[in-house]
């Protein structure tokens, strides 16, 4: 079976994806979000739940140059014109350092909130950006599975709609079980032609008596559309008015656009505080597929990452509530250990997973993949990523891992100890 | 002037607009003058040349961008890569193109229904030059039976589900599974242990991307005996589909998608419709005629929602506009916006093929189909129009109240245009 194939329900469809962007199958406005949080003594047991949110890298983030090991020879003699010098890396021990551009993480290394998963991976690793992350979102390398981990925790749990959110615009496959899926939760307002009012598409979205069943679902999609911006505009209004610490500086880049990594996390803080029962966030970044002159792209992504994680934590250490929330990170692969000819790199296997928050244990997990004992020019995996997802379905949402990974019984590493 | 002559009425826009891609105002009149009767046989067995479909001959891409290249340079893939960008984008404005000129709307329409059954996407298959193989290939499959036969040595179908890599040593059921329950019988008319045995037998093609071509490779193929379906024997590719062609359930099958796509994603057929449309059996376009001439089809009206390409193919012919002469802005902005609504030819998001009814009908399909309206209406030079007049020009019989009371909130034409076709009456056929 392609792995496509029992999925028309998401991805590249803008069908349920898209629809979901605004609010479709599984979408939700964030004001109605907010909204879930409106009984008081409910949000206050909603902000002591444990609360999770997975960060993704699309297009496989080269572990090499995140986390590098600066005193490898084989390092600098694999990459030299990519190879970061010693005294430039932000050192996290003896072998080992950040890249100079992660000022934030380093920093939160320092105060033991940063946990590096050394060497993740799965056996065969599979080098299609799309097969591969489908295996990590799936938590299933050997078959192709139908749903994801998260969502086959919201089936178990029989969860309701905002259990899970997303708030990318469009529903990754992490999310979506057999039963049920996690909401895709809008950013950004509603768009019309010049001179189409909302008032005109609300009348276009009265149902008729005696309409056909269908065209009366078509006539609901766009009341449903003014409904929703006006949601969505209502949560601004409280967004506006609401004690936010102000965003970072980010520097100007040249991809257009803010920095929707810092966005998406600062929606995900403020649902956070307001005490939502929503215990899983999934957010992402994208781009890291640097098959030509990385290093100049590479640092880029790096520090929005860098700075959008960093403030994020800075915010979290701040209320009750977000000392209650821990965050992973892991792209699909890593890349190549050599360079290419085009100062890039090419599709790897294993690399770095980070896990951070005010519950984390910071440290160095598992062991740094060997640059010379290799698979075919890449990483021998160390850790299964499974280990990673098995002991965040354990600590953090109080579930059996092997439930929700198709049986595997990961080994659970100390990633956060129960106080 | 009674109650028959206005069902009748109904009955050939009905007909028009499922049969094709959306009629024009002069299409529908004389639909209407020739009776259903007339239009039904004109449709599905025309007579005159497709004139207009000479507007736009199929376009030569030449050879692949990485033809001959063993092992490219990062510039040379890099060019490589945009060229293919370039010729998917071309190949794709072509159909569109292509769909809005023809004459010959329910061959057309027929034949983007069998890119929509194989479901075969350049975003995996990467080489436009293939899909364009596939797309000839579908056009001059006078049957199914012929279809199928050449499908499953098709190089786009071979590695959109990795028939390439499926050997007698590493056996991929990929193509067998898919064969079985998306493309011949339907899920649940076999065992999972027939799945394993077709895999058996669609071992040993290969691609020759340089040409565009499958071949066998008989080292690569299992000549074991292989049992499926109940029949024992040394099943090859030609074999195995012989076999599923003359499975009781394949008709049927074959029936059953046809009425989803052309009178109800919804309703199930009725037995006799299907019964009927079996007996016209491996011609499809007789079976679609057979379903055009059942009350059943004309008892659909109002279920079903157009499909973001006919919506926009029926808007271009409506409003006299080509794809083909669209600036590469708009043309880029149509291409995207059809992507987010789930449907840009050649690149169906899975094997199963596009979505249908409500799935077309959510929060965001709705807006990106506003705001494609609105660029679509700036292309038109209208300078005044009544709501009467964009009911005409659209082939919408009558604007419910609601419509009407959005058109009349604006008598700019432009906005008359948008709200007209983002309407739900015009949404839905």
């Amino acid at each position: 079976m392609d792995a496509l194939t029992r999925r028309r329900f998401l991805l590249a469809s803008g069908v349920v994806g898209g629809g979901a962007i605004a609010a479709g199958v599984g979408g939700l406005g964030l004001a109605e979000l907010l909204r879930t949080a409106s009984d008081a003594s409910a949000s206050e047991d909603h902000r002591k739940a444990r609360k999770l949110v997975i960060v993704t890298l699309y297009g496989g983030n080269d572990g090499l140059n995140t986390v590098v090991p600066y005193a490898d020879p084989a390092y600098h003699a694999a990459r030299p014109e990519l190879a970061y010098e010693p005294d430039r890396v932000l050192r996290i021990d003896d072998s080992l350092g950040l890249n100079p551009v992660m000022k934030g993480l380093s920093r939160l290394w320092s105060a033991q909130r940063l946990a590096v998963v050394l060497g993740a991976g799965y056996p065969r690793p599979d080098r299609s950006h799309f097969r591969s992350m489908d295996i990590w979102q799936t938590a299933s390398p050997s078959d192709p599975a139908t749903s994801g981990w998260i969502g086959r925790w919201l089936d178990g749990i029989k969860a309701t709609p905002e259990a899970a959110v997303s708030f990318e615009p469009m529903l990754p496959p992490l999310l979506v079980g057999e039963t049920r899926t996690g909401a895709c939760v809008s950013i950004g307002g509603l768009k019309l032609p010049a001179g189409v009012t909302t008032d005109m598409i609300g009348v276009l979205g009265r149902r008729e008596p005696n309409e056909s069943g269908m065209q009366a679902r078509a006539a609901d999609a766009y009341a449903n559309l003014i409904k929703i911006d006006q949601l969505i505009r209502d949560a601004e209004a409280v967004d506006a008015r609401a004690d936010v610490p102000a965003e970072p500086d980010i520097a100007a880049t040249g991809t257009g656009g803010a920095n929707l990594l810092s966005e998406q996390l600062s929606r995900v803080a403020h649902c956070v505080e307001a005490g939502v029962p929503t215990r899983v966030y999934s957010v992402s970044l994208g781009g890291f597929d640097t098959h030509a002159a990385e290093r100049p792209g590479h640092e880029l992504l790096l520090r929005q990452l860098d700075q959008a994680l960093t403030s994020f934590a800075g915010r979290l250490a701040q209320t009750e509530a977000g000392q209650r929330v821990s965050v992973v990170v892991y792209s699909e692969f890593g890349r190549r250990v050599r360079a290419n000819a085009s100062d890039g790199t090419d599709h790897g296997t294993a690399g770095p997973v980070f896990v951070l928050g005010p519950q984390v244990a910071g440290g160095l997990y598992g062991e740094q993949p060997s640059l010379t004992d290799l698979d075919d020019g890449d990483l021998k995996a160390t850790t299964d990523f499974r280990d990673v997802f098995g002991t965040l379905l354990a600590s953090v949402l109080d579930a059996d891992p092997a439930r929700y990974l198709g049986g595997y019984e990961p080994k659970m590493l100390p990633l956060l100890p129960r106080d | 002037m009674g109650f028959a002559y206005i069902c009748c009425m109904a009955d050939a826009s009905l007909l028009l607009r499922r049969a094709g891609f959306g009629p024009t105002a002069s299409e529908l009149a004389a639909a209407k003058k020739a009776g259903y009767e007339a239009t039904v046989a004109a449709l599905t067995a025309p007579t005159a040349p497709d004139v207009g479909a000479l507007k736009a001959p199929l376009p030569g891409l030449g050879p692949d961008p990485f033809a001959g290249l063993s092992n490219p340079t990062p510039s040379q893939r890099s060019k490589g890569d945009e060229k293919r960008r370039e010729q998917t984008k071309r190949i794709t404005q072509w159909w569109l193109d292509r769909l809005t000129v023809a004459d010959h709307q329910t061959r057309e329409k027929l034949w983007f229904f069998w890119h929509g059954h194989w479901a075969t996407s350049v975003r995996k298959v990467i080489r436009p030059q293939l899909m364009l193989v596939q797309h000839r290939t579908l056009r001059s499959s006078l049957d199914f039976a012929t279809m199928a036969h050449r499908m499953v040595t098709d190089p786009a179908l071979i590695y959109w589900l990795d028939g390439q890599l499926n050997t007698r040593t590493a056996p991929n059921e990929n193509l067998g599974r898919e064969l079985m329950e998306l493309f011949m019988l339907g899920i649940g008319r076999y065992t999972e242990r027939d799945v394993k045995e077709a895999g058996r037998a669609l071992t040993g093609w290969k691609i020759d991307y340089d040409s565009g071509r499958a071949y066998f490779s008989p080292a690569s193929h299992d000549g074991g005996r292989k049992s499926i379906l109940g029949v024992t024997k040394n099943f090859d590719a030609h074999s195995l589909v012989d076999l599923l062609l003359a499975h009781e359930a394949c008709p049927g099958f074959i029936a059953e998608r046809l009425w989803f796509r052309y009178a109800s994603s919804t309703e199930l057929i009725p037995m006799s419709t299907r019964d009927n449309m079996v007996r016209a059996f491996p011609d499809t376009m007789a079976m679609l005629r057979r379903l055009f001439e059942d009350d059943a089809f004309r008892a659909s009206a109002g279920g079903l929602v157009k499909q973001p390409t006919e919506w926009f193919v029926g808007a271009m012919r409506q409003l006299g506009l080509r794809p083909g002469r669209l600036s590469d802005e708009v043309l880029t902005y149509a291409l995207n916006a059809l992507e987010r609504m789930g449907q840009l030819p050649f690149a169906p998001p899975s094997v199963e093929g596009w979505a249908a009814g409500a799935e077309w009908l959510t929060v965001g399909a709705a807006q990106v189909r506003l705001n494609l309206a609105g660029r679509i209406a700036q292309l038109v030079p209208a300078q005044r129009l009544t709501p009467e007049d964009v009911a005409h020009v659209l082939a919408v019989e009558t604007w419910t109240n609601r419509t009407y009371s959005a058109l009349k909130g604006t008598t700019d034409p432009q906005r008359l245009l948008t709200l007209g076709l983002a309407s739900p009456e015009y949404l839905v056929t």
